[in-house]
């Protein structure tokens, strides 16, 4: 990464840069120098984490006795102390080696900085470090079967029984809840006051008596969601993050990180099927060109989008950086990134043909590519709907009039 | 290196916008339509701007220039875009200097940078021979004659054709039309015998023209570059304009966004702001992002020209292409969204309509850039 090199400011983050690729080079096992082959082959960690093979388990494991599972959290709860541009360094470095992500985790991208930033000193000890360990997978509880784009008007009833709160309700779409040990969750503390003013923000383990869960069977055929049933369940009041009824707060800023983790597949996912040579294989090659000028013309029109948009990402980060920007931009990379994502998925299945129609064995390896399709018509829905994330832009960043 | 103006980069843009408001806001270029003036654009107000350093800002600073690169060029021709001034900008200090620059020997550089960077002589890009943009379809003969060539053939939309001194003329001079090799540049004074110019007013109210050659002698001397071997220096100064022309359109489809919205808010129907529509507020967030993707990669291909990186054609390519095709969205949805007043001449939003348009399709628009996008990324 000679481009990258150039990029350090100084002596100590090219050294930085140096040691990190060498131990990177060290510890990394090289079959986790390639990429995951699909949802089944990615570490989620937990109490009860599967691991596809030896080699993942030691490079989660290793990368977490450094904190690099999450490398820029605090050293004191197990993170890895990094600075911001360390730690873009260490992604740059894990980039060009092929390594893998070590460990998958909405504990890391959605409650670490919740926690971080709301939690108290216990909550921090307690919850932080086991996340970056990758021993406790958490799922989040926002959705309601009456409460989704409306989110606010959630009715997930916790109440106050002086040392515990007894929590009644339902979720819906909470991801991988069948499998995670325990759940941040939206409730309602007051049914008095205004709806935004009466949520809180509780966790929940999910081994406590009175949860049950149903995974949701989509489209895809897969269920990567689940309604969460709590049925008079009791939840220790030192699980409240914050102060009751102020949990909204913690919700737009949870979300906020939502949007851009899930903005950001649009850009990610480019690098998984290379459409042209795709559209090589089933439309055939007319010298080294793609032989369907309408497919070619398809292709370039999306990566040109996705370029504009990975230059976009880039503009945004070293604008936030440097103290710049709006902080609303993650509605806009949430937007556009689900639906260039949507856009990838159906010209992938346009380009494959009746081969991308397969949904059983062994040759269309169960259907992956039709599935992903379906999947991503979730992108522009889950984590605020695309017609959501206008509105956001409309009235933030726009200070166009409500209605 | 941050995809970030620097603080240098940023002064530029202040002085930039704000001589911009001063001398050169939309109603200059309504003045210009509506005298017919001859020249199409201002000459005393070119040379303030070649006194602001704008005519050099490409010219290194051996030959007085500035030599504040393509990111400094993209600056000024963004806030251009928000007043859509006519100025020999595009054609001169960007394409012209950059031909020179590249292709020019010492003598021809010495002689001519100076001149550029100061506002005295201006220049015009003889490239595309048919309707849509081609630099490889180059078929103009120039035939070997005494020391030097003949030149035959007729040249279109040459920007400023009708009025720059010197005219860099495109020509084959061995090879078949489609091919790279075998063009070769030259640099023909347009008073020459044998040069006709016929200006063409364009719906943008700005400079193009066609251009005849009848067997019009250019000297040795006048080559730019190699013989056979111009592609290379052409292609690299169309780059250059052709990044910069991203930047003009951003600054257009800003520009027409940022009024569109505040007439959003004004606009009172049915007891309300217009603004308060749920269907009207969709799109206008829409055209705000697609806006956010134009800065962002019209910087990146800037840049990349600057660092001389190997992408620099794919990224101004990929930012020609990309905006392009959102000053498009965003000066239609501005005429749609004013709606009635938007159609009227005397409102200025159908000016940025017709701006993107031209702009669009200079130098190559969104059909042709998405096609060298393929064939660079090798599909």
């Amino acid at each position: 990464m000679t481009d990258a090199l150039a990029d350090d400011q100084t002596d100590e983050l090219a050294g930085f840069r140096r040691d990190a690729r060498q131990w990177l080079e060290e510890n990394c096992p090289s079959s986790m120098r390639t990429p995951s082959a699909g949802e089944a082959d990615i570490v989620w960690g937990g109490r009860n984490a599967s691991f596809s093979s030896e080699d993942q388990k030691v490079w989660m494991e290793r990368m977490a006795e450094r904190g690099w599972t999450v490398p820029t959290w605090p050293q004191e709860y197990g993170g890895g102390g990094l600075s911001k541009a360390e730690g873009k360094a260490l992604m740059q470095e894990m980039k060009a080696l092929g390594c893998r992500n070590p460990l998958y985790s909405f504990g890391i991208h959605m409650l670490g900085p919740a926690l971080l930033k709301y939690g108290n000193e216990e909550q921090k000890k307690k919850y932080l470090p086991e996340i970056i360990r990758g021993e406790i997978r958490w799922c989040q509880g926002y959705s309601e079967p009456g409460a989704g784009s409306d989110l606010a008007s959630l009715k997930t009833k916790a109440e106050d029984k002086g040392d515990h709160y007894l929590v009644n309700g339902q979720k819906v779409w909470t991801s991988y809840a069948d499998q995670s040990d325990w759940i941040f969750c939206l409730v309602r503390t007051d049914f008095d006051a205004p709806k935004h003013n009466g949520i809180s923000f509780l966790l929940i383990d999910m081994e406590s008596p009175g949860v049950s869960t149903k995974p949701i069977k989509l489209i895809s055929g897969r269920s990567p969601f689940c309604e969460t049933f709590f049925d008079d369940v009791k939840v220790p009041k030192e699980n409240l993050v914050g102060e009751a009824g102020r949990g909204w707060d913690i919700a737009k800023y949870l979300l906020t990180h939502e949007r851009e983790m899930i903005g950001g597949l649009g850009f990610g996912l480019a690098s998984g099927i290379d459409a042209a040579a795709l559209a090589k294989e089933t439309s055939g090659i007319d010298g080294d060109r793609v032989a369907d000028p309408i497919l070619r013309a398809e292709i370039a029109a999306l990566e040109i989008d996705a370029a504009a948009f990975a230059a976009t990402m880039e503009r945004i980060r070293d604008e936030a950086k440097a103290g710049q920007g709006t902080g609303a931009a993650s509605s806009m990379l949430k937007y556009y990134g689900t639906e260039l994502n949507k856009r990838r998925q159906e010209l992938l299945m346009r380009i494959a043909g009746s081969d991308g129609l397969e949904w059983e064995g062994e040759r269309s390896n169960d259907g992956a590519m039709p599935r992903a399709w379906l999947r991503s018509r979730a992108n522009s829905i889950e984590g605020g709907t695309s017609e959501i994330q206008l509105n956001i832009i409309a009235k933030r960043i726009l200070e166009l009039p409500g209605q | 290196m941050p995809l970030l103006l620097s603080e240098e980069q940023q002064l530029l843009q202040d002085a930039t916008r704000g001589f911009l408001a001063d001398k050169a806001p939309v109603s200059a270029l309504r003045k210009l339509r509506d005298s017919a003036d001859a020249t199409g654009y201002s000459k005393e107000l070119w040379g303030e701007m070649a006194e602001m350093g704008w005519a050099g800002v490409l010219v290194p600073e051996e030959h007085g220039g500035l030599g504040f690169g393509a990111v400094g060029a993209g600056i000024v021709m963004e806030e251009m875009g928000r007043t859509l001034t006519a100025s020999p900008m595009l054609s001169t200090a960007i394409v012209g200097a950059s031909l020179i620059a590249r292709g020019g020997s010492d003598a021809q550089k010495a002689e001519y940078l100076p001149k550029i960077a100061a506002g005295e002589m201006t220049t015009a890009l003889a490239v595309d021979e048919g309707p849509h943009h081609g630099p490889r379809r180059t078929s103009l003969a120039a035939e070997p004659s005494g020391n030097g060539f003949k030149l035959t053939g007729d040249k279109s939309f040459v920007v400023d054709g009708h009025v720059a001194d010197r005219l860099a003329v495109a020509a084959r001079t061995s090879g078949e039309a489609g091919e790279a090799d075998g063009i070769s540049l030259f640099l023909v004074d347009r008073e020459a015998d044998g040069v006709t110019v016929e200006r063409t007013i364009m719906v943008d109210s700005r400079n193009a023209a066609r251009i005849n050659f009848d067997a019009v002698q250019v000297a040795g001397d006048d080559i730019l570059g190699s013989i056979d071997a111009g592609f290379e220096v052409l292609d690299g100064a169309l780059d250059l304009g052709r990044a910069c022309l991203a930047a003009e359109l951003t600054g257009v489809a800003r520009e027409s966004f940022e009024r569109t919205v505040d007439y959003l808010k004004e606009r009172q129907q049915f007891g309300t702001a217009i603004g308060a529509f749920q269907s009207l507020q969709h799109r206008a967030a829409h055209v705000y992002s697609e806006i956010e993707l134009a800065r962002s990669i019209t910087l990146k291909a800037l840049q990349a020209i600057d660092a001389g990186d190997p992408a620099a054609a794919r990224l101004a390519s990929t930012a020609k292409a990309k905006v392009g095709g959102v000053a498009r969205l965003a000066t239609n949805e501005a005429v749609q969204m004013y709606g009635g007043i938007g159609m009227t001449d005397e409102f200025d939003i159908g000016f940025f309509m017709k701006r993107a348009r031209v702009a669009d399709e200079l130098y190559g628009d969104g059909r042709f850039h998405a096609d060298r996008f393929a064939e660079l990324n090798a599909y």
